[in-house]
């Protein structure tokens, strides 16, 4: 599986000749099946219920990553209003990561969630790049190499949390920009975060993955009543190493709940199995993974169509 | 830490008057004994030391609100009696003796594998102050914002991009919300 996870060299050697082989290889790891995820991969647990939108980790992002100042000061909380287009504020080529402000009107306070890659255990950036500018490495972070990259969007269609964003500063280079787990400043050497150490309410706790989903099963099961009974993160598209506890039902906090148990790259494996074309049928390529994103809402327009109507049905009840 | 030092003073002495009373028993404080307040310096790179008025919440909140356990008195909760009745943890009283600085450095990540160790999610310091002060101050309308107790250095403004280090356009709030 290791092929799948680290094919940086991809581009060494004649482009076209590597394409067949990388290609080949892409045919070999699906038939070898389901990948567990690195058993050491660490992970963070999100409890949304410490959280208190103080926005102290998307500060210690911006200065960690050597992001562009920001158009407002950390500490202005007007953030939270903001709206584009109808949606909340994004992480984009200038913010790795969002805390955006949830008002559920079951409960007399406002909830804040922090926004990042989830670092999936089977990244559906990673398959569905085809220059394999991505690599999910065995601390868990999922990187990729700028340098390969093509800007064809791909990765920002296939991702399952709307994540990649580009950077076109110059029309040759694109570039791909998302959160990396601090990976070479910080994960590689073992350290946390910077988000995680900046925290001040420890709503992000940082360890192994299988030790912090723990921590969120026991908090669950001690604290009877205050969570929903569920760790948003330990199955959904396959397992993620950032994962989430809340309060009130995830869709609430604005998690998409519809979400596949199953990587994304089972359900696009049908796709897959064009690739080796790939560079015959440029386009169709592209039509395709246009039908999945569209797909992928038209799922969840149909689903929260179902419950809004299971909604509507309870109210009257 | 002038004051943790007061704190194991007063401790000292109390234990060591109390042997001669009751030997067999464990001593205990009460807010009488407390100190009338606290330097917490624990963030002081970002933001100043918060100077914590003890006296005033021993009269809003009891002992164990915050020392829970650990005020130097008999275990009462059964499960945590389970294994600390009468055992030095129950004597102990400063947040610092159980939380750890830096909860998530890789000595203390790795040690949470040890399949024996019982409080693997135990918070840091950092985190079990602000979890107890803003979840406290929520319920009974005390002030959450950081700039409410904390004063920014200017480290601070700089890594949240404001005041004399805010962007060009933007405005600056007072850190409520
Ligand atoms: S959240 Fe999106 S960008 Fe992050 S690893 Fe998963 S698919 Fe890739
Ligand atoms: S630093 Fe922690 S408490 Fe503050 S907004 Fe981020 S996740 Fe929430």
């Amino acid at each position: 599986m290791n092929k799948l996870l680290n094919r940086r060299n991809f581009l060494k050697g004649g482009l076209a000749t590597t394409a067949a082989a990388a290609v080949l290889k892409n045919s070999d790891t699906q038939a070898a099946g389901h990948f567990d995820g690195y058993p050491d991969s660490m992970g963070v647990l999100v409890d949304l219920t410490r959280c208190v939108g103080c926005r102290s980790c998307e500060a210690a992002c911006n200065k960690e990553q050597q992001l562009p100042e920001p158009a407002k000061p950390y500490d202005d909380f007007s953030v939270f209003d903001e709206m584009h287009h109808g949606q909340k504020r994004r992480t984009d080529e200038t913010r790795y990561t969002v805390v955006n402000r949830y008002d559920v009107p079951e409960i007399d306070h406002p909830l804040f969630r922090k926004i990042q890659c989830n670092h999936c255990a089977e990244p559906a950036c990673l398959t569905s790049c085809f220059v394999n500018a991505y690599t999910k490495t065995p601390e868990g972070a999922v990187i990729y190499n700028p340098k390969v990259c093509v800007g064809c969007r791909n990765c920002m269609i296939a991702c399952p949390f709307y994540i990649p964003t580009f950077k076109f500063s110059h029309a040759f280079t694109p570039r791909i920009m998302k959160c990396i787990f601090c990976y070479d400043t910080r994960l590689k050497d073992g350290k946390a975060p910077a988000c995680v150490e900046a925290c001040p309410q420890e709503a992000l706790t940082f360890g192994k993955r299988t030790e912090v989903l723990e921590m969120g099963k026991q908090r669950i099961r001690m604290t009877p009543g205050k969570y929903v009974n569920h760790v948003y993160g330990e199955h959904e598209v396959g397992g993620t190493a950032w994962m989430y506890l809340s309060s009130v039902p995830f869709d609430k906090v604005g998690l998409d709940t519809h979400l596949p148990n199953e990587p994304i790259i089972y359900s696009v494996k049908d796709f897959l199995a064009m690739v080796p074309m790939v560079l015959t049928i440029w386009p169709g390529l592209f039509v395709g993974f246009h039908l999945l994103a569209t797909r992928k809402d038209k799922i969840k327009e149909l689903e929260d169509a179902k419950n809004k109507k299971n909604d509507e049905k309870e109210e009257q009840v | 830490m002038r004051t943790r030092k007061k704190i194991l003073r007063t401790a000292l002495a109390l234990a060591v008057g109390t042997i001669f009373i009751a030997p067999s028993q464990i001593w205990c404080m009460d807010a009488s004994d407390a100190p009338e307040s606290v330097t917490i310096d624990l963030m002081a790179e970002l933001y100043g030391p918060v100077e914590f008025d003890h006296l005033m919440h021993t009269d809003v909140a009891s002992c164990q609100d915050c020392h829970h356990q650990t005020t130097g008195g008999e275990v009462t909760d059964p499960s945590c009696a389970r294994c600390h009745r009468g055992t030095d943890e129950g004597d102990s009283v400063g947040c610092s003796e159980c939380h750890v600085t830096d909860r998530f450095n890789a000595t203390n990540v790795k040690a949470l594998e040890d399949p024996q160790l019982y409080h693997f999610d135990k918070p840091g310091l950092k985190g079990a102050y602000h979890i107890n002060c803003i979840g406290c101050h929520k319920t009974v309308d005390g002030p959450t914002g950081c700039q409410d107790c904390h004063t920014m250095t200017d480290a601070g403004e700089k890594m949240f991009s404001t005041g004399k280090h805010a962007p060009a356009k933007g405005t600056s709030s007072s850190g409520h919300h």
